[in-house]
């Protein structure tokens, strides 16, 4: 691939994102230039992992300024494997939205073509300055589909999920900014290839590159600062969360794991911090979920369990820690992204609720069923699945780099994690299909055509299955995914070894930035 | 050293402001923060010890960075767009705002006629009507 597309990632969605707002309004049209550009996006990033397979690294530098003080674009297998995987969950869920008729909605195919621009940004680009601008680009969308729905259809708590996450995303950012402005102090430069091992060299640049480390990981919700995470995503339309948890935190943990290994060069003086705080995330995250009544906060509680998981990679910094890392994080946005939709689909059909409120949607919905089942044992990491191979990988890298209490919390949290998905299991999947009033006598219309129903078939006739294909294959595809990743894991992880290899040795990477 | 003390300042009252009740006090405390951010940047080009670039060949060593300068430009421009989508939502909804005091929230609600983005919402809290219908019946 030449180094000059690379630019094309971030122009072509913002370009066609702006032509759209534009044009007079076509749903159809609309919706399928949103989805064709995020397979243009795909594609892209398909050849981005061919180029890169070797281990090399394309650099860009955008207008042709000379290195050092153009804005750098610079792609190798890890940048590669991310833009793939976050453009194949958003036309995943763009797919489950307009199953939901959330995507018909006027501002839908722009706000997430500037989400898409924003990761692909933020991914690609090598400069610490332009890193906070593309997480602003990610951001302002994200308010805007956080609080989109039909006219006089939005819930209450989606207001006030809204200000939670826009404060605390505000204020993330004012951090991230305060420790771009420092390092700029103390470095004089926040291009990556300049910063590249200036931590080892200076502790002045180690402390202030601490500081964007210190907001990148508040973004990623590491506990103690995982609360806006837990409580934000279950108030979004379940679309928006389920593209949300793909892709947000996701590129923070990308940004984390590049920052420390180009500017810290992986120094291990630091890396007990990160063993300590990521074992406590693990641990407190799916601790939350336990105690969580409703199905999708005891999903978003497993998320932050799960990004202490992704981020031990880091803390066990070394090519076997790093790639079970990146696996992790690869197999993790697939599983987690399937059971949002798979729950969302219940959602959408037969309304939220503390759990028990729904139940018997394996009788009424076996695809579904399966499909949450497959993800859910994927995320608790049973074989076959694709979260066995993730997790086996980082016990083995734990046990190696000798942090056998890391290795004892992530398997004592993953049993726990397998209890947490039982509830769900237990209280929506089994029992006699239907729906119960939330108050006793409170009874719904909804509830009244199901008792009607069911007393006019006694002998427990197939209910009418509620939930159409185009509402369950994306959760059907994402949940087949990591099977298949599971059975033929050898490739991904192949994949995952290249861009490792690239984080342990940054030498291409930091050759992209300046010869780019 | 007052670029300093400005940043101070700065980030206490807004710390003060954000950990107050009530959005539109946040609001006001996080264009403080952001402020303060700004002037940080601002010092971290060392504007002790560079002029300004007057004259015909002025020398780089010693004039302004204008790196910093274009970080807070676009840093302001950021933050006036998210405030103002912050005020938006300071605004929207009148019974919703967890971050308000009950009294403040019994005051707002004396007279108030509700929203209409959320009027079926109150409709389902009383009880007037049925849970929202699944929508588009497959």
């Amino acid at each position: 691939m030449p180094a000059d597309l690379l630019t094309l990632f971030v122009a072509v969605p913002l370009v066609v994102a702006a032509v759209l707002v534009l044009m007079p309004f076509n749903r159809i049209g609309s919706v399928a230039t949103l989805v064709a550009t995020l397979l243009a996006s795909i594609g892209g990033g398909i050849w981005l992992i061919v180029s890169t397979v070797d281990g090399s690294a394309l650099g860009h530098a955008v207008g042709l300024w000379p290195a050092g003080i153009s804005i750098p674009f610079v792609g190798d297998q890890f940048t590669a494997l991310m833009i793939t995987l976050t453009g194949i969950l958003s036309v995943t869920c763009v797919a489950f939205a307009v199953a939901s008729s959330h995507a018909h909605l006027r501002f839908f195919a722009p706000l997430v073509l500037v989400l898409a621009a924003g990761v692909n940004g933020a991914l690609l680009t090598a400069d610490l300055f332009n890193l906070f601008v593309f997480i602003e680009v990610m951001l302002l969308p994200s308010y805007g589909l956080l609080v989109l729905s039909a006219p006089g259809s939005a819930p209450l708590k989606r207001v006030s999920g809204s200000r939670l996450y826009v404060t605390a995303n505000l204020l993330i950012s004012t951090v991230f900014l305060a420790g771009v402005g420092v390092t700029y102090g103390v470095a004089g430069s926040v291009n990556l290839a300049d910063l590249a091992g200036a931590a080892r060299e200076s502790t002045a640049v180690a402390i202030a590159v601490a500081v964007c480390l210190f907001a990148l990981s508040m973004k990623a919700a590491v506990v103690p600062v995982h609360g806006w995470l837990a409580r934000t995503y279950p108030a979004a339309s379940p679309a928006v969360t389920a593209l949300f948890s793909g892709l947000h935190t996701k590129v923070a943990i990308y940004a984390i794991y590049r920052i420390y290994a180009v500017v810290f060069e992986g120094m291990s003086e630091y890396l007990w911090v990160g063993v300590v705080m990521f074992s406590l995330t693990m641990a407190v995250g799916v601790l939350g979920a336990v105690g969580e009544g409703s199905t999708r906060s005891i999903l978003a509680f497993h998320m932050v369990s799960q990004i202490g998981y992704i981020l031990l990679g880091v803390a066990l910094f070394g090519p076997i820690g790093l790639t079970a890392g990146i696996f992790y994080l690869l197999h993790h946005m697939i599983v987690k992204a399937s059971l949002f939709l798979s729950t969302g689909a219940i959602e959408v059909r037969y309304g939220a609720g503390p759990l028990g409120t729904v139940h018997g949607i394996a009788r009424a919905e076996p695809v579904i069923a399966a499909a949450f089942f497959v993800a859910a044992m994927s995320l608790a990491g049973l074989p076959p699945f694709s979260g066995f191979v993730a997790k086996l990988s980082l016990l083995r890298a734990a046990f190696d780099g000798g942090q056998v209490a890391a290795a004892v919390v992530a398997l004592a949290v993953s049993i726990v994690t397998l209890m947490s998905m039982l509830k769900i299991w237990s209280g929506t999947f089994w029992g006699r299909p239907g729906r119960t009033p939330e108050r006793p006598g409170d009874v719904t219309g909804e509830f009244d055509e199901i008792a009607l129903r069911d007393a006019a078939t006694i002998l427990a006739v197939q209910p009418r299955r509620k939930i159409s294909f185009g509402l369950a294959a994306p959760a059907v595809f994402l949940a087949a995914l990591t099977v298949a990743l599971g059975i033929g894991a050898q490739g991904l992880m192949a994949l995952s070894e290249v861009a490792a290899g690239n984080l342990v040795d940054t030498s291409n990477y930091v050759q992209a930035v300046m010869g780019g | 050293m007052t670029l300093a003390l400005i940043v101070g300042v700065l980030v206490a009252g807004g710390v003060y402001l954000v950990l107050q009740r009530e959005m539109l006090r946040i609001v006001f405390g996080f264009i403080l923060l952001s402020h303060a951010v700004n002037v940080l940047i601002f010092a971290a080009g060392g504007a002790d010890r560079r002029n300004q670039p007057l004259g015909d060949d002025p020398d780089p060593l010693i004039t302004a960075d204008p790196l910093p300068q274009a970080f807070v430009l676009t840093a302001i421009v950021i933050a006036l767009a998210i405030t103002i989508y912050m005020l938006t939502l300071a605004i929207v909804g009148r019974k919703d705002d967890d971050t308000a005091d009950r009294s403040d929230t019994a005051r707002a609600d004396h007279g108030a006629i509700e929203d209409p983005l959320d009027i079926d919402e109150i409709a389902r809290a009383h009880g007037l009507a049925p849970e929202p219908a699944p929508r588009g019946e497959a």
